[in-house]
């Protein structure tokens, strides 16, 4: 599988992937710890019609209009959960249920009315992705990637999503300690007067950025998958949060790898010829891994250290 | 057409879906209703996604035994299978390790909807898979339903909603005020299982109509919206039905009249309206009811300020309680108090100090509780009380010369 077809074939897939799953899972942890990790679930639902009425109203599948698209339903979708949680004094949980089928099922609605037929747009492209599309087709061999005439015509998400990683990383490391404090404690942020509501949401949407950066690559169910899984996973390996942080990166990164490489190479191995879905498997792996913890992680049981063996 | 579908004219298939997700909509409306009460309402949402990798290999097994892959009971059976086991696992992750309620919601509804679209993938590549059109389950399709599986999803969606009314008490006890239950003798654990298995029906039953990805929908909306119009919870129950079968029954049978309607994102569109309506115009708890309330309130509170300022012959400067003591004809428009005006603003004024000298007594605590700058001392004091405050009311001071 190292031969010459694997660079142009699966090595950028295999890329993104990486980077989608890292990126997800970076904000994943204070998501899981802060008691929000369905928010990534109700992004990647919400961000449907943002992305119908971009292309409706520009005719063409861009990325700039669609992500802004995302982003503006995203945003629509925060502040219509935050007012029916207000204005009806309803639990968050419920209100966020309302908010997001409605929008999903706007979304459908919208897509299946309009004439997408001739375009590369439809539900189930929105909830699997297709990764293994995202083929470098100038690519000859390992040395393509030394190639700048190769190298231009790499698959336009691998450097969006590398972009929103990196991005990711960046506010998690600036703002690391007022988000560390704030996960924990809240109140005790609040008397050391950090503003600990604007942190939140930025939290949110720099989850949003990451969210709707790879789920125009890959679809949304390693979205959620990769918010929620590598992060509890990792939480039951250890109780500090920089080796959560550490463990998660490296869960991802292994359902990411492992995922693509079953999903693409699994099946011939075993005597059939086509692939099964990257993403699907992606999420399963991770499944399997967040499995195996909750069986022997050292720190899978509630309360204080780990039990000694 | 749209009027032909609403009343049942298009057809036996379409008017046995109509009815059918009439009755799934008031079985949902009303299991929901426990779900919201319990605060679990999205546990439903790994249930439901949770039933995709069911229903792939049901569909596989079948075909491997030479069957049709397609027989929905089948599929069904295969979709309640996968979802049970999500509900363990998330019942499972949530009690014995340390994740949260929705962090294993979460990994189980993505992990497990990432296997069903793995499975997907290896039906498409079957021989008998190219048709399988097990994609209808994402988002429900009715459309050409065969008349076997119409009946059958019309006959489960009643036995499902006969179900929801024989276990109404008990979950409406568990639901309501669960420590009570358990003092009197309920299993509460047992109840909580019994309304899980409910909203497990209601998944698999409306798997063909509404969609995994939307069947959470009919679950909640119903019951936030029930609870806009009522403070009872027997109440909550019965409207959350009623508005649940409404909007399945309308949503369908719109889907079954005009093209291109997919019938899952309809019914879920005209739950949303329903709730938009009561969100703003419900009595009590609407948006719109509680726009006048704090008008009234706001009016009150101008009114004696701008009494209270009178009284003490301060000018008043704020707009708002100029226009409000000039329309009910407390004062002229260049702020200087009518005849009644100064009736009403002495009185005001003596309210106040009567209400300053019982709140700084002690054995009129309960009553200076009630101190609000608004309620008028009568009403928390007998006359006697009055006279007796009265009586400490300072007379006026040597006048200077």
């Amino acid at each position: 599988m190292m031969g010459a077809e694997f660079v142009p074939l699966s090595l950028t897939p295999l890329l993104i992937g990486i980077c989608v799953a890292v990126a997800c899972a970076l904000p994943g942890n204070f998501l899981v710890l802060r008691r929000q990790a369905l928010i990534g679930d109700a992004i990647s639902h919400v961000v449907l019609p943002g992305i119908v009425v971009a292309f409706l109203l520009t005719g063409v599948v861009a990325t700039w209009p669609m992500l802004l698209g995302a982003a503006g339903a995203a945003i629509i979708a925060v502040a219509a959960i935050e007012a029916i949680r207000r204005l009806g004094k309803i639990e968050p949980g419920a209100a966020m249920g309302v908010v997001f089928t409605t929008m999903f099922a706007g979304g459908v609605l919208l897509l299946e009315q309009s004439d997408t037929s001739s375009v590369h747009l439809d539900v189930e492209h929105a909830l699997f992705g297709n990764l293994e599309s995202l083929i470098w087709l100038d690519a000859t061999g390992w040395a393509s990637l030394l190639d700048p005439v190769a190298l231009a015509g790499l698959p336009v998400e691998l450097p969006r999503m590398a972009a929103a990683l990196l991005a990711v990383a960046v506010f998690i490391a600036l703002f690391w300690r007022p988000l560390k404090i704030s996960t924990f404690d809240e109140g005790f942020a609040q008397t050391m007067g950090m503003r600990t509501q604007p942190l939140g949401l930025a939290l949110v949407i720099v989850s949003a950025i990451a969210a709707v950066a790879a789920f125009d690559a890959v679809g949304s169910i390693i979205v959620i998958a990769m918010f929620i899984c590598p992060p509890a996973a990792a939480r039951l390996m250890t109780n500090r949060l920089e080796h959560q942080v550490a463990w998660s990166v490296l869960f991802a990164a292994l359902a990411a790898i492992f995922g693509y490489v079953i999903a693409g190479y699994g099946p011939l191995w075993l005597g059939y010829t086509s692939s099964v879905s990257a993403a699907g498997m992606i999420a399963t792996v991770s499944g399997v891994i967040l499995a195996v913890t909750a069986i022997f992680g050292p720190h899978r049981h509630r309360g204080g250290a780990a039990k000694e063996a | 057409m749209i009027v032909d579908a609403l009343s049942l004219q298009l057809g036996y298939n379409a008017t046995l879906v109509t009815l059918g997700a009439m009755l799934l909509g008031m079985a949902a409306g009303v299991g929901g209703t426990f779900l919201f009460l319990r605060k679990r309402a999205l546990v439903s949402d790994a249930i439901s996604h949770a039933t995709l990798p069911g229903v792939a290999i049901a569909f596989m097994l079948m075909v491997a035994f030479g069957g049709d892959g397609r027989n929905l009971v089948g599929l069904l059976a295969g979709a309640a299978a996968s979802a049970a086991i999500g509900l363990l696992c998330v019942s499972w992750l949530s009690t014995r390790t340390r994740l949260a309620e929705d962090a294993a919601i979460g990994a189980v509804l993505s992990v497990f909807f990432g296997m069903g679209i793995v499975g997907l993938t290896v039906i498409q590549t079957m021989k008998s898979g190219q048709q399988a059109g097990l994609e209808g389950f994402l988002l429900g399709s009715t459309a050409g339903m065969l008349r076997s599986d119409a009946l059958i999803i019309a006959v489960s969606a009643a036995l499902t909603l006969a179900l929801v009314m024989l276990l109404r008490r008990p979950l409406t006890l568990a639901s309501f005020d669960p420590e009570y239950a358990t003092a009197s003798g309920q299993n509460v654990a047992r109840t909580d299982l019994a309304m899980m298995g409910i909203v497990l029906a209601v998944t698999v039953v409306g798997l063909k109509i509404v969609g995994l990805i939307l069947i959470v929908a009919l679950l909640i909306i119903p019951p936030v919206t029930a609870r806009f119009w009522t403070e009872r919870t027997d109440h909550v129950v019965l409207i959350s039905g009623f508005l649940g079968g409404v909007s399945a029954y309308v949503g369908a049978a719109l889907s079954a009249a005009l093209p291109d309607l997919p019938t899952g994102p309809i019914i879920v569109l005209v739950g949303f309206a329903i709730f938009l309506v009561s969100l703003l115009l419900a009595p009590q708890r609407g948006v719109l009811a509680a726009v006048l309330r704090h008008r009234k309130f706001q009016r009150r509170v101008h009114l004696r300020q701008g009494l209270l300022a009178l009284a003490q012959g301060q000018p008043i400067y704020e707009n708002l309680t100029l226009r409000l003591l000039r329309r009910a004809g407390w004062a002229l428009p260049d702020g200087v108090p009518t005849e009644e005006g100064r009736g009403r603003a002495g009185k005001a004024l003596l309210d106040e100090m009567r209400w300053q000298l019982i709140r700084r007594d002690p054995s009129f605590e309960a009553a200076a509780a009630h101190y609000d700058g608004l309620t008028p001392i009568e009403r928390v004091l007998t006359p006697d009380q009055i006279t007796e405050i009265d009586s400490r009311i300072p007379a006026p001071q040597g006048v200077g010369a």
